[in-house]
């Protein structure tokens, strides 16, 4: 990724954060989360992790944004719009901030910052000599081909790993998942009588 | 150089392929339900020669009214661009496009033909060759909804926002089912990448089509057993589309009779026009998804691609042009199919196509996958585990045809 794209990017991220709470407008605090969104997953494509931003315009984007401005649409809050401002939340918030902050600095700082190999073809063809055989999943299939041709299969890299490496914690995730769906349903219906 | 060659593909395919297919199918649209209503339709429009000094007798060019888009596109340029003054405006200019460029972005991943050589230098007919084709599509679509919804919410008045909510909820039902039932054939041709996807179609076969290109990794029973499965995945994502794009059987969001004119009520001229054109461009590329996926994209068919793509005059591969002409052929052949959809279907009514949406098409996408995967994983697996999954994929398949029919028995017990 061209650096200056980088920081276009970045920008457009921080832009649509700091709109998040400067909008007092809901309706226009949630765009902003959208564009917040839409940065982040230029970055993630901007790392060559294509399935990984476009699954966050997809999931987050559009659906998860849309339900939440539907939301704030049918709430109708226009004294959202004239609240005043607290001191104690912002002063929370900002102490957050500085927290987060201070834990950041404080892992860059104790992190070597060494370059990453760049993803040309070399690369790739040394990456797949190094895929094991697991289960029925052999390590000359599609991902190998790909790899040796110059590409990057993320979406067949993340689907190995997901598959063999981190079968049973998405197993438990799909089962939690579904209990979640499964307890809202139990919790919002409500019955009434049948007269 | 990259860049450039970058920048005209950008041109020739979106702005010289894909939206001259908006303008064109507005005019089949109109010509062709004026032959189902038995009227004639626009058939005058032409070009005004005598402005230019010629007769009126070369009437070719204008023939069959083909000139009436224009004619419309500037009918609606000249009107008064009238913003109302109770909308809240930002959100209002916003939102016209928004609803047309998500449409014409998508394009970038269809793939138009095989590469065209030109001076010695082979062109791929994509604009991004992405692994990730059919996710891309899906994902910048999605983003059409904060267009109508937006339009709605912004015009600040009833209806409109009452079209923006019900695209709304909609759109986030109908992709569900869209995303879901098109997994079997990714599982089928284990890729995601649309180039990928045609060429195995044209190789072995086009997934409604599985009539040539047989060999050891493609037997004819697994291609043939895996029809039903592509059938029925492209009866739900076909409706899915329609859904998507708000076209008539489900035209809830803009719906007459009850809505004015839904969210665009409070639009005229350029604005109203935009929205005009993302629905149309959103059926373009909705048709060459459809085209691409389940009947082959730019292929002929029959093992003569391979032939097709080799053409060639004096280092001119010109066979990646005939493929692309093929692939506009199907298109607009699937574009007429909607226009004949819209035509001769009358429209549903709101809880009915929220039933069909969450009832029928989300769980019959849902049993699909797992018919589609127990297909692809037969020849893998033993006798007994596949006639034991079978099993269980009938139990499961009956248990939800139950649980639909129970929630339908009392409709009234519930109250939110």
């Amino acid at each position: 990724m061209p650096s200056y794209l980088f920081w276009m990017f970045s920008l457009v991220m921080l832009l649509g954060g700091i709109a998040v709470i400067a909008f007092r407008n809901p309706v226009a605090s949630a765009l902003s989360v959208v564009t917040c969104f839409v940065g982040l997953a230029a970055l993630f494509v901007g790392l060559s992790a294509f399935f990984v931003g476009v699954i966050q315009i997809l999931v987050y984007t559009g659906a998860v944004m849309v339900l939440f401005l539907f939301i704030i649409m049918l709430l109708d809050l226009k004294d959202e719009v004239r609240r005043a401002k607290p001191l104690i939340p912002i002063l929370g918030g900002l102490g957050l901030g500085i927290a987060f902050a201070a834990q950041l600095i404080s892992v860059l700082a104790h992190n070597t910052d060494a370059a990453l190999p760049e993803l040309d073809k070399n690369t790739l063809v040394q990456a797949s000599a190094t895929l094991v055989d697991s289960g029925t999943i052999t390590a000359t299939g599609k991902i190998a081909t790909a790899l040796n041709a110059g590409s990057l299969p993320d979406v067949h890299l993340i689907g190995r790993a997901l598959f063999t490496d981190y079968n049973l914690p998405l197993q438990i995730l799909g089962v939690l998942l579904l209990v979640a769906t499964v307890g809202c349903v139990a919790l919002s219906k409500k019955t009434t009588p049948s007269d | 150089m990259l860049l450039f060659l970058l920048l005209i593909k950008i041109v020739a395919l979106t702005f010289c392929v894909v939206l001259p297919l908006v303008p064109v199918s507005v005019y089949f649209e109109r010509r062709f339900c004026a032959v189902i209503q038995d009227r004639v339709g626009p058939n005058r429009v032409g070009i005004p020669l005598t402005l230019f000094g010629f007769k009126k007798d070369c009437g070719i060019l204008g023939i069959g009214g083909l000139i009436q888009p224009i004619a419309d596109g500037i009918k609606l340029f000249l009107k008064e661009d009238f913003t109302p003054n109770h909308v809240r405006k930002a959100f209002y200019w916003l939102a016209p496009a928004l609803t047309v460029a998500p449409a014409l972005i998508t394009a970038c991943v269809i793939p138009f033909g095989t590469p065209i050589t030109l001076f010695g230098h082979t062109e791929k007919l994509v604009i991004a060759d992405l692994d990730i084709g059919p996710l891309f599509i899906f994902a910048i679509a999605s983003i059409t909804v904060y267009g109508i919804t937006i339009a709605g919410w912004s015009s600040n008045s009833k209806f409109p926002f009452m079209g923006g909510v019900r695209s709304t909820a909609q759109m986030i039902s109908y992709e569900i089912a869209l995303g879901l039932s098109i997994i079997p054939v990714l599982l089928y041709f284990g890729d995601l990448n649309l180039s990928h996807i045609v060429q195995q179609q044209a190789d072995h076969g086009w997934l409604l089509l599985p009539l040539w290109g047989h060999d050891a990794s493609h037997p004819l029973t697994e291609k043939l057993l895996f029809w039903f499965p592509a059938a029925i995945a492209f009866l739900i994502f076909t409706v899915s589309i329609f859904a998507e794009t708000n076209r008539m059987p489900f035209d809830f969001p803009e719906c007459e009779t009850e809505l004015v004119g839904g969210y665009h009520t409070e639009y005229s001229s350029m604005k109203f026009a935009m929205f005009f054109m993302g629905e149309y461009a959103a059926m373009v590329i909705g048709s060459a998804l459809v085209v691409t996926v389940f009947l082959g994209g730019w292929s002929l068919g029959f093992g003569t691609d391979s032939w097709i793509s080799n053409l060639s005059l004096g280092g001119f591969g010109y066979g990646g042009l005939i493929h692309l002409a093929i692939f506009i052929a199907k298109v607009v052949a699937f574009i007429l199919f909607f226009i004949l959809v819209r035509w001769t279907i009358p429209r549903f009514r709101y809880d009915q196509l929220m039933k069909l949406g969450w009832v029928i098409f989300f769980e019959a996408a849902l049993v699909n996958v797992f018919l589609a995967a127990l297909i692809v994983a037969a020849p893998h697996l033993q006798g007994t585990i596949i006639s034991l999954g079978a099993l269980l994929l009938l139990i499961v398949t009956a248990a939800i045809i139950w649980v639909a029919q129970v929630s339908e028995a009392k409709p009234n017990n519930l109250r939110a």
